[in-house]
């Protein structure tokens, strides 16, 4: 069930779901996380093109639904927030 | 002449290859990635070999696997495409260690060409004219300012290894150089793995012009004439055609001739393109070596008569060129737009889905090179293109009015294309009466907002 506080975070077209800005580097958020409205919370790869995937509420991370690297259909939950 | 071939590649350009091979009379294996098992290419080839998973590192990139596919299925030869494993030397040699032909130039010739700094150097001693510049690798910032003082601001900073418009930048002044330089550096680091810089001054708004070439295994080299390619986007070119209306007989002569110095420098074999730069002034300047078939190259086959990709297999094999530009009597003029899964109207945002609706276009002067279908799903994966579209008419005018009119036939949706932004340019009275450079597409786009 989905409550009036959790935001579902969607892919806005199909392709790869990245959680890190670079295989290196630690992920953009982790379960728990605090994030702020605008916030940078993980990368989708679309035909070569990166978009960054940003928080549209402040609140908490509570779920990232999708696996890191792997494909994403058009409109797939990717993470859910807890509106603060 | 080869028994079997197999192709290194997807989308249209496998596409177009599978269609030359069969025409010779060559068999060819196609490999696919999970995400390309209805892809035309691996329809229309004789036999298919799957790479599994969807990753370009793990499927279209996968030497190893390649390789084996190409021994397993007794193919003695690879034609690697353009993009992918096209302009990888170590794939090259990897050809040739398991006794398989590489359809392309040498692997010394493609590493060479890999690095832009060395190609400038060879175009330099060759006395081929290049753009003023620091004609060596820079890597401290303080070399780098006492040399953009020389040349004169604005410069442009570039990476060695680099390509595709990364490790780029336009500096006005010094203190912008202070700023872009670490960032460009890392940049080229981070993409290329060499961070080496190198600095040229920049010149504003110029046409691209490339020559296309074919070299043969008696060291005999011929030009095929040139490209217009200014229309870009982004570095990305989105219209290309020949010949260009920017080049009389004389200076179309002059280049062609670089272009072949050049080329016959670095002992250059096969099919390539020689890039260079052409001022208001028209002073032309080398800008670099492509070491492989150019997605544009159907412009250069409609006007010459010549089928690049059958060239290069027959080359391949030691057959000679005989022929020359002046002796194939180029015929009319042809314009390529590219069409992509992108929306012009959102920044180019990629468009990816199901074509639900398609309707190609046809008829007198209309080549269409494709890989897709009715039906057919663009995987999210892979690049945005989806097709190209080719118009050759007895004279440019010409060309144009058979464009537009195949542009208005053609209709695929639900996915957003490039198709309406081709509409308006080609419409445009600066593009009909041939005056555009690289700066020209911007007049067509809403303007670019930070997100």
């Amino acid at each position: 069930m989905v409550g009036e506080r959790r935001v579902e975070v969607r892919a806005p077209i199909a392709g790869v779901f990245y959680r890190k800005p670079s295989p290196e580097e630690p992920p953009y958020v982790e379960v728990g996380d605090t994030v702020r409205k605008k916030q940078v919370l993980c990368l989708l790869e679309t035909m070569k093109v990166f978009q960054k995937i940003k928080s549209p509420v402040s609140g908490k991370v509570v779920e990232i639904a999708a696996q890191n690297e792997h494909p994403v259909a058009d409109n797939d939950v990717l993470m859910i927030i807890e509106e603060e | 002449m080869f028994k079997k071939i197999l192709v290194a590649n997807r989308g249209e350009i496998a596409v177009r290859i599978i269609r030359a091979c069969r025409e010779m009379g060559i068999k060819t294996v196609a490999v696919y990635s999970e995400a390309d098992e209805h892809s035309l290419h691996a329809a229309l080839a004789d036999e298919k070999v799957c790479l599994p998973g969807f990753k370009p590192a793990d499927t279209y990139l996968n030497i190893p696997l390649i390789i084996r596919a190409a021994k397993e299925k007794g193919a003695r030869a690879i034609h690697p495409g353009y993009g992918y494993l096209a302009e990888n030397e170590v794939f090259a040699r990897s050809c040739a260690e398991a006794g398989i032909v590489f359809i392309g130039p040498e692997p010394d010739s493609i590493r060479l060409a890999g690095n832009k700094l060395q190609a400038k150097e060879k175009a330099i001693q060759a006395g081929v004219p290049v753009i003023p510049g620091s004609g060596r690798g820079l890597t401290s910032l303080e070399e780098a300012a006492a040399l953009a003082g020389e040349t004169g601001y604005p410069v442009m900073i570039k990476a060695s290894a680099g390509g595709g418009g990364r490790g780029m930048r336009v500096c006005f002044d010094e203190e912008e150089l202070r700023e872009e330089f670490p960032v460009a550096k890392a940049e080229a680091g981070s993409a290329f793995g060499d961070p080496t810089l190198y600095l040229e001054k920049f010149l504003p708004n110029p046409r691209h012009i490339e020559i296309q070439i074919l070299g043969d295994r008696g060291g005999k080299i011929v030009h095929l004439g040139e490209r217009e390619c200014s229309v870009q986007r982004r570095y990305q070119k989105l219209i290309e055609e020949s010949p260009s209306p920017a080049l009389d007989d004389a200076l179309r002569k002059k280049m062609g001739e670089a272009a072949v110095t050049v080329a016959r420098s670095i002992g250059y074999f096969n099919a390539g393109t020689v890039e260079f730069m052409l001022d208001e002034e028209n002073n032309f300047y080398f800008m670099e070596i492509n070491a492989r078939l150019q997605v544009e190259h159907p412009v250069t086959e409609m006007v010459t008569g010549i089928d690049i990709v059958r060239e290069q297999i027959r080359l391949s094999l030691g057959e000679r060129v005989d022929y020359d530009y002046t002796s194939l009597a180029p015929r009319g003029w042809a314009i390529e737009c590219r069409i992509n899964a992108e929306d012009p109207d959102r920044f180019f945002l990629p468009s990816p889905g199901v074509i639900e609706t398609y309707r190609p276009p046809g008829g007198f002067g209309v080549r269409l090179d494709t890989h897709v279908y009715q039906g057919y799903q663009i995987p999210p994966y892979y690049d945005s293109l989806l097709a190209k579209l080719v118009a050759h008419g007895p004279d440019r005018k010409t060309a144009i009015s058979i464009m537009l009119r195949a542009l208005d036939e053609f209709t695929i949706a639900p996915v957003k294309t490039t198709i309406p932004l081709h509409r308006r340019i080609l419409s445009d009275e600066s593009f009909a009466g041939g005056m555009f450079d690289t700066g020209f597409v911007k007049k067509f786009l809403p303007e670019e907002v930070e997100d």
